[in-house]
């Protein structure tokens, strides 16, 4: 085997203390008198943080001084901070490929019990790193332009603000949303805690926005289906349901609605969650965006016979643009960066048989609420109970789904900030009694503890306890009639039944039923919880691991508007950045294949995910496209001559290893 | 001026690669004609006693053929090493280890108990056993010692130049005594064969698909085999990717797929573990459960992928309980 290791290496190892990360349970001082003595090792030293600026300045030092030409750092994961001391070597004037990191931290004391077998642990590592870094070579990064586009995934409030920025700013926006209309679930809402300002009010102008903005390029109705490339460079395909309806023709008027043979709606509104009917032809909601109609093929009479007499079709006239032969449409789009802002789904509450949802017609979840109590929803704002009655006393029960052993651990977050503001909006529509059952009140944020005061001071009763089941079993007349909640008041320490008519489920946050499917289209990665993994919890909150994708708003976790906004900027920023830069840099870890010695046998080829081999017939071998080649290396473990390598990962690099961690 | 001396030697071997110097044919007598053969047990009668005689360095090159399995064996092979400009490790066996090296499997205890004591033609009711000294009224008597496990030869000499080959063919091993003769030679270590795998000079390679995967292994007996195409593409298990060239694709042509007696390439530090992976590569479904059917066409893998290389291999041999 050959290759061109430096035997003249003059190597110089770093331990790293990190505080007493690594010092608590490894012998630092003996681990590097160790290092010091492995062959080609120049200099070995020990630091409290060698990341510090005099950590780093201690191997800039050692490097002019000593004429280092490899460093070796033992610290924490290269995640965190092989860039910096790739830095650091360069400012140093070295090549900084010829550095490399080992992880003593998550490697080895923060996962070992035993301080003698972590330091034996360490010792190995060193010496693989120090057997392998005698191999590395100079390289220099890839460069690649980035394409100044954008693909924003979801158009709810996250997604849109996203979309509205980067617009202003110039760059062109691709805003896929799966729904008929933008607006996520902000647009049901009838008012928004704590400043209760109109939902619509401040949310329909940002859609409109979006709708007449020449930088955005909307795509409703629509899913990604596949996503290849990487950061700068990404290519998605998007599919396009059929709306039925010429979005290029139609004018919005909407007259078509009108004259279906439906004279009034007859299939439930999934937009009013049910409460409300809609036509086989319908929008959404009067301020839906794009303010275009559709057609429901499973209830449109001409889709099920053929024989309807198509009212719409006439009135639309010489429009034309009802189309009931559309099909799926696919468009291929290329872009640079990508947000997610797929938002969340709200917690099903027939999970929880005890609190009787489905079965009492009268027990609502928080959503269904916002859409009873708002103006222009299916009563017009009216509460009207499901049996036509007025309530007169009305139940909020908190974290139904969050904080529980048995469905979701994780608050989430705004619950009882929505279940003071329904409190607040069902008493002054239906003047009637609320009580609020919650575990704990968690109001920490700007105005929220001043609202909650206020609801107080409206007269809502609040009563600390879990609501143990809603039943319709009474024991006395006044309860005749009524749903009773059973529940231990743990403020004053008994068990009370409270008789009520109207019951509402504050329902959590959980991530999109297909937020794993999603996950992997994007190469992303999911907390214990199922919610997008950011790339650091307080560092890099909109980053994800795969470059050049960011998060905005509740597919990252539970989180109110004005967070969610404030992400969709910091997302947009982010993406704004990449463009701004021009050019991304990639790790330079890319296979390249021998023509020399390639038999041209034809292995590799079919082992490449992103189609970078193919086969030269003049030459008789395998030709590797280095810029679609992402170094996942399946040629190189594939290619049984070794003609194909890769860099950073060569035979001979990883031999050495193997050869020092079998100290 | 004088011819120069060469040697031939034979250690743990089949013969096979004494037969393919005979089969040199006609050409032999141009070799005669060149050099002066000064040892060769299989064709003359020199003894020990006359290379002890030499002088250091005396014979220009000695091709040594065969693994390395006992103690008389390692014992010639420095006296050659010794008397000799060049050795060159002629085939498979002096290369790899060879088919004896497939030993290495198992170890010492097990063939000396099977071949002494427990095959079925064996009556050894005192269970006598090969001992390296006896003392007899005549004198002392003694035998090589049997090693614990079969070595190449460079694992016991210093090897200038490997032939590679079950046996190696004529053409390369008079390529070989061509350079020697003519001073040509390529830097010292080197593999006298081809520098690309055998599907280079196959001609069947421009029958593969683009994609080369396969959804099933099949061994030779298995199958009619289709002479014209790729036989890997057939799934029959073919090492010619794996396999250094050299050898003009003899036994595809002669409709046998390469069992890969040439060895690995230049760059690879394990030509079974090579195999293994390559192959593992090309079956075309993630699924563990059909990959592991797929591989149960092959009950030996150990044999198939390392047949020749086991002692060169990073395989440690049978592993000893603890
Ligand atoms: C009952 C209730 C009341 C609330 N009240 C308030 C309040 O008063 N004030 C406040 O600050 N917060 C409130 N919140 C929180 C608020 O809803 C969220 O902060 C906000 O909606 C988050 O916006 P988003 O864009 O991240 O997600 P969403 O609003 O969920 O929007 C996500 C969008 O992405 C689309 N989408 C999802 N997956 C895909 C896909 N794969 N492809 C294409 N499109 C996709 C969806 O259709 C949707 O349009 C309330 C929450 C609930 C449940
Ligand atoms: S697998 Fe290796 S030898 Fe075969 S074509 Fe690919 S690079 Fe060449
Ligand atoms: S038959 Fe063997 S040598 Fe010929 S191309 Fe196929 S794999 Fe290569």
């Amino acid at each position: 085997m050959k290759g061109n290791g430096n035997h003249n290496a003059r190597i110089g190892v770093y331990v790293c203390h990190c505080g007493t990360n690594i010092a608590g349970k490894v012998d630092v001082n003996a681990l590097a008198e160790y290092a010091g003595k492995l062959p080609g090792v120049i200099v070995s030293r020990e630091y409290k943080y060698m990341c510090s600026d005099p950590g780093q300045e201690l191997i800039v030092k050692d490097v002019k001084d000593l004429k280092l030409n490899r460093v070796v750092v033992a610290s924490c994961s290269p995640h965190l901070h092989e860039l910096t001391f790739r830095k650091t070597t360069a400012n140093a004037g070295q090549n900084p490929y010829l550095f490399h990191m080992v992880n003593l931290r998550e490697h080895v004391s923060w996962v070992s019990e035993d301080p003698i077998a972590a330091t034996e642990k360490s010792k190995a590592l060193v010496k693989a790193a120090v057997l392998r870094a005698v191999w590395h070579e100079e390289l220099e990064p890839r460069r690649f332009p980035v394409n100044p586009n954008v693909l924003i995934v979801g158009g709810g409030i996250a997604g849109i603000h996203a979309a509205l920025t980067l617009a202003s700013a110039g760059k062109q926006v691709y805003l896929v949303e799966r729904e008929p209309s933008i607006g996520g679930h902000m647009a049901q809402f009838d008012k928004t805690f704590p400043t209760l300002d109109c939902a619509a009010c401040i949310l329909t102008p940002k859609m409109t926005a979006v709708k007449q903005s020449s930088n955005i390029h909307l795509y409703s109705l629509s899913e990604v289906s596949e996503v290849s490339g990487f950061v700068g460079n990404f290519k998605v395909k998007v599919k396009k349901y059929p709306r039925y309806i010429d979005e290029a023709k139609c004018v919005g008027c909407g007259e078509c609605i009108e004259e279906c043979v439906y004279k009034e709606g007859k299939y439930p509104n999934e937009f009013d969650l049910g409460l409300g009917k809609r036509k086989p032809i319908y929008m959404s909601f009067p301020q839906a965006v794009p303010s275009i109609p559709l057609i429901d093929s499973a209830t449109c009479i001409e889709f099920k016979s053929h024989k309807c007499p198509k009212g719409c079709v006439e009135k639309c006239g010489d429009r034309n643009a009802i189309d009931f032969t559309q099909k799926v449409e696919e468009v291929e789009l290329e872009v640079g960066t990508i947000i997610m802002a797929t938002g969340f789904k709200t917690f099903d509450p027939r999970r929880l048989p005890q609190y009787g949802y489905g079965k009492f017609p009268n027990v609502y979840t928080s959503l269904e609420i916002e859409r009873l109590v708002n103006a222009s929803g299916p009563t017009l704002g009216q509460v009207i109970l499901r049996d036509g009655r007025r309530p007169e006393s009305i139940g909020i029960l908190h974290c139904i789904g969050s904080r529980d052993e048995n469905t979701n651990k994780y608050c989430s977050r705004v619950c009882c900030m929505y279940s003071l503001k329904l409190a607040h909006l069902l008493k002054e529509k239906t003047g009637a009694h609320l009580y609020n059952f919650y575990i704990d009140m968690r109001t920490p944020g700007k105005g929220f503890e001043e609202f909650y005061k206020r609801v107080l001071d409206e007269g809502v009763s609040f009563i600390r306890g879990k609501v143990a089941e809603v039943s319709g079993w009474a024991q006395s007349p006044a309860e005749e009639g009524k749903m009773i909640l059973r529940v231990e008041d743990t403020l004053l320490g008994i068990i009370r039944r409270i008789p009520v008519d109207m019951v509402v489920l504050s329902t959590g946050l959980e991530p999109q039923a297909d937020q794993q499917e999603v996950r992997r289209l994007f190469n992303l990665g999911c907390s214990a919880e199922g919610w997008f993994l950011e790339r650091h919890p307080k560092l890099a909150p909109v980053d994800t691991f795969t470059d050049g994708i960011f998060l905005a708003g509740c597919n990252q976790g539970p989180k109110d508007i004005p967070d969610t906004v404030a992400q969709a900027g910091a997302a947009a920023a982010q993406c704004m950045a990449h463009i701004d830069k021009g050019f991304v840099e990639m790790e330079p870890n890319t296979a390249w294949i021998d023509e020399e010695l390639c038999s041209g046998c034809h292995v590799c080829i079919g082992m490449c995910p992103y189609s970078a081999i193919h086969f030269d017939t003049e030459k008789k071998v395998a030709v590797l496209n280095e810029a679609l080649c992402k170094g996942c290396g399946s040629c190189v473990a594939a290619c049984p001559s070794g003609s194909a390598q890769q860099n950073l990962f060569r035979d001979e690099q990883l031999f050495a290893e193997v050869e020092g961690v079998l100290v | 001026m004088a011819k120069p001396k060469v040697a031939f030697y034979w250690c743990a071997r089949c013969g096979g690669c004494e037969e393919s110097v005979v089969d040199l044919a006609e050409g032999v007598l141009k070799v005669v004609e060149a050099v002066d053969i000064v040892f060769w047990p299989v064709a003359l009668d020199f003894k020990r006693s006359d290379v002890e005689a030499m002088a250091d360095g005396e014979i220009a090159v000695a091709f040594i053929n065969g693994a390395i399995r006992n103690s008389e064996q390692e014992a010639m092979a420095k006296l050659l090493r010794k008397k000799a400009g060049l050795v060159i490790a002629y085939g498979a066996c002096a290369y790899q280890g060879g088919i004896p090296g497939l030993a290495n499997l198992t170890d010492k205890e097990a063939i000396l108990q099977y071949v002494y004591q427990q095959s079925p033609s064996t009556s050894n009711g005192n269970g006598t056993r090969p001992q390296p000294h006896l003392k007899v009224p005549e004198g002392d008597l003694e035998l090589p010692e049997f090693y614990e496990a079969v070595k190449t030869l460079d694992q016991v000499i210093d090897v200038d130049y490997y032939l590679p080959g079950c046996p190696p063919t004529a053409k390369i091993t008079f390529q070989a005594i061509e350079a020697i003769l003519s001073g040509k030679l390529p830097e010292k270590g080197a593999v006298l064969a081809g520098d690309r795998a055998l599907c280079y000079e196959c001609d069947l390679n421009s029958t593969k698909p683009e994609k080369l995967l396969v959804t099933d292994l099949k061994r030779p007996h298995q199958v009619i085999i289709d002479r014209e195409k790729c036989l890997l593409a057939q799934g029959i298990l073919c090492l010619g990717p794996v396999t250094r060239g050299g050898c003009e694709a003899q036994c595809v042509k002669g409709g046998m797929p390469c069992t890969g007696c040439f060895g690995p390439l230049g760059r690879v530090r394990d030509y079974g573990g090579k195999a293994l992976s390559a192959i593992a590569s090309i079956v075309d479904s993630t699924d563990e459960k059909v990959v592991a059917k797929v591989f149960e066409a092959l009950p030996d893998p150990a044999g198939t992928f390392y047949r020749y290389s086991v002692p060169a291999s990073l395989l440690a041999g049978k592993r000893k309980a603890a």
